[in-house]
């Protein structure tokens, strides 16, 4: 019934905007070749057809997900949608025809091709977020609290829950400089701001005694008869590093090099 | 002494306590007007040199103790560089680390000073000013000292998120031999105790809901080994019976390191068992999720672990007469014994042959390590294309990465082995994490 057809889909990047593809990808009853955010000038081989955010439209399908398919596909496409993978809104529309034609199942159609896909994808993405739970490093200025983050995936959201309970009497701020967004929490208010540009400022004295400290501690409980640096890469790869309070030493990072810093970064990736 | 150095003295005396945070224990948003949460399944926020989670700021209060067991590098008798904290010292490490998002909480032991009792009213003292002072939610496991009064580790237990008592070694005759001030009945005892409270404490709460949570993650231990002959089997019935008999939520392994003194003990200059480590580890997890039980992974005639395959391979091919199993059709428990196959993708193989008959391309999406799992299983009663079973072939497979890379490296296998992959997948390393195989 749905075909696959020579189109190519433009929409705005908004989950909303994705929700408009699906939308006419059911109207039109096809599935297109691609999804492109943005720009549809760019590209001349197949025709692009430009989808307009509406939000009544969009409404029509977020809504119908959990009604139609389930509330745990609904999350499923939630995740998915800030997953790193290339063609994911693509992936996306496919998973959802399915869903909408087999309803719940799909849940256990584990061996199907999309959803095995969709959830390597959507793993990924959790996976990542969780082990940041643990890697993000804080740094106090004057009782605020900052954090840089290097991820793949937008995990931003998923991690608001866990830190804004954690320090749920803090402020601070966490900044993903991969897609320029942060996590801002000041007078127990939530807020998720992208498109932004941020810099961690210069360490003070008692913010460098902690470090110190904690650099201390992190050399003296590693059992050196036991010395493992390849289970240790596994579990905590070297592109978080740079920005680990006990991990910049190793990687030969002073504390005012940030440049360098960025350079090395790109090299593990 | 400034703090500096006392923290390089107390965690190196501390670092051979093994803890891991996941405890099951979820508990969002602590005090409304304090710091910290806990997560049940457990936060890792760094991994040391060798390779094991950091969660916990891990230290001892103090190195000083008037016990001289022959096994720990803090005995009476052994000349290290000695250092005390004051508990304030302790909570406001504990909270500046935290609030950075360096720790998940505080692991606090500490040697014995004066008394059992002094020592552990020291441990309370610490306690109490993260909970009281602090408002600390985060999570909190200390060390119940052995000889201390019920009515202390009955305190230490409303603060802490889990408490332990250590084994130390798995038979009254070693603790002789290495532990002459300790005894099995004054690790069991207080062990008893907590396991009581713990019940005890699971009816209060339902009875009045504001009753004090007693240890909601539990109690754990830990046992040395390779410090004295006892085998594989003893140690593994024992760790049963400790899973059973005290309801343990953890019990963990430790290779001995050897710190000096070896007139008892291996010498300083012997490696730490570590792959007789590791397959306790393993076995450990057969216990507690796979339903395999110690008689069945180890006998009295198999008293060791074989070193060259992981447990469960290892009872598999002594029970050719169960296998090959038919994936579409095989029990959810009898799954879980095939190698290759763990609780994850076993959940997945019982939900997804619901929607569709599973072929081997399929197990492959679902998670099932085939290169190990063909030898024992069936799909739609056929067995996987071209598989030619030998023995040589099938132990190949069995065996893990690292094994295939050590026989190699002492001349066995040759060329023949350099096909196998030792780079470990995403999904590996995860396994790695959650204990599976
Ligand atoms: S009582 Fe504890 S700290 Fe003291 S020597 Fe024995 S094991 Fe070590």
């Amino acid at each position: 019934m749905f075909n696959r057809r020579d189109v190519i889909y433009s929409y705005d990047g908004s989950f909303e905007g994705l929700m408009c593809c699906v939308f006419e990808s059911f109207v039109r009853k096809e599935i297109p070749e691609a999804i492109i955010v943005g720009d549809p000038l760019q590209l001349s081989f197949s025709d692009v057809l430009e989808i307009e955010t509406d939000s009544q439209k969009a409404m029509r399908v977020s809504r119908a997900i959990p009604l139609k398919i389930s509330d745990f596909t609904f999350d499923t496409v939630c995740k998915m949608f800030l997953s790193c993978v290339e063609n994911k809104d693509l992936l996306i529309l496919e998973f959802l025809h399915k869903g909408f034609k087999y309803g719940r199942n799909i849940e256990h159609m584990l061996a199907d091709d999309t959803v095995n896909t969709v959830n390597k994808a959507v793993f990924h993405c959790t996976h990542e977020a969780h082990l940041l739970k643990g890697f993000v490093r804080f740094s106090d200025y004057n009782g605020y609290l900052a954090a840089v983050i290097e991820p793949k995936n937008k995990v931003i959201p998923l991690l608001a829950s866990h830190f804004t309970d954690r320090f749920r009497n803090e402020n601070f701020l966490i900044y993903d400089k991969t897609h320029r967004m942060a996590l801002i929490y000041f007078s127990q208010r939530t807020e998720i701001a992208e498109n932004i540009d941020f810099e961690l400022p210069d360490a003070n004295a008692q913010e460098e005694y902690y470090r110190e400290l904690w650099k201390c501690f992190y050399k003296t409980i590693g059992i050196k008869e036991r010395y493992n640096p390849r289970c240790r890469m596994n579990l905590m790869p070297k592109r978080f590093w740079s920005n680990m309070t006990e991990m910049r030493d190793e990687l030969g990072i002073t504390e005012n090099s940030a440049n360098r810093i960025l350079q090395k970064n790109e090299r593990y990736n | 002494m400034d703090i500096a150095e006392k923290l390089k003295i107390l965690a190196d005396s501390a670092k051979f306590d093994a803890a891991c945070t996941s405890s099951g224990v979820d508990r969002a948003g602590g005090y409304s007007d304090g710091i910290g949460n806990a997560a049940a399944c457990g936060i890792c926020h760094s991994f040391a040199s060798d390779g094991r989670c950091i969660s916990l700021l891990k230290i001892l209060m103090t190195n000083f103790c008037l016990y001289d067991c022959k096994y720990c590098i803090n005995r009476r008798s052994n000349d290290v560089p000695r250092a005390r904290f004051t508990p304030d010292e302790i909570a406001d490490l504990t909270i500046n680390f935290y609030r950075r998002n360096y720790i998940e909480g505080l692991f606090l032991s500490s040697g014995i000073i004066q008394s059992p009792d002094y020592t552990c009213e020291q441990i309370i003292e610490v306690l109490t000013i993260l909970r009281v002072k602090y408002k600390f939610g985060g999570y909190i496991h200390a060390k119940a000292i052995p000889g201390a009064s019920p009515e202390l580790i009955e305190k230490l237990g409303i603060l802490a998120d889990r408490i332990s008592v250590n084994i130390e070694l798995p038979s009254q005759k070693s603790l002789d031999m290495l532990a002459p001030d300790k005894s099995k009945n004054s690790i069991l005892l207080p062990m008893g105790q907590i396991t009581k409270q713990i019940q005890q404490n699971s009816y209060d709460i339902v009875k009045y809901k504001s009753a004090p949570k007693f240890a909601p993650a539990g109690q754990s231990t830990q046992m040395i080994i390779g410090a004295t002959p006892d085998t594989d089997f003893q140690i593994l019935r024992l760790s049963e019976a400790m899973y059973k008999k005290y309801s343990l939520k953890r019990v963990f392994y430790s290779a001995y390191v050897p710190v000096g003194d070896s007139r008892f003990i291996p010498a300083a200059n012997e490696k730490p068992p570590l792959l007789r480590e590791h397959r306790l580890y393993q076995a450990d997890w057969l216990l507690r999720f796979y339903g395999f039980t110690a008689g069945e992974i180890l006998d009295e005639k198999h008293q060791d672990f074989n070193p060259l395959l992981d447990p469960k391979c290892n009872w598999a091919i002594h029970h050719p007469e169960l296998f090959p199993l038919e994936v579409n059709r095989a029990p959810y428990e009898m799954l879980l014994r095939v190698p290759g196959i763990g609780v994850k993708s076993a959940q997945r193989i019982v939900a997804a042959r619901r929607q569709a008959k599973l072929d081997y391309k399929d197990l492959k999406k679902l998670g099932v390590v085939l290169k190990r799992a063909v030898y024992f299983i069936l799909c739609m009663g056929k067995r996987a294309e071209g598989l030619i079973v030998t023995e040589t072939g099938m132990m190949r497979q069995l065996m893990s990465a690292s094994v295939v890379k050590e026989l190699e490296d002492n001349g066995y296998g040759g060329e023949q082995l350099s096909f196998f992959d030792t780079s470990p997948t995403l999904e590996d390393r995860v396994k790695c994490l959650t204990g599976e195989m």
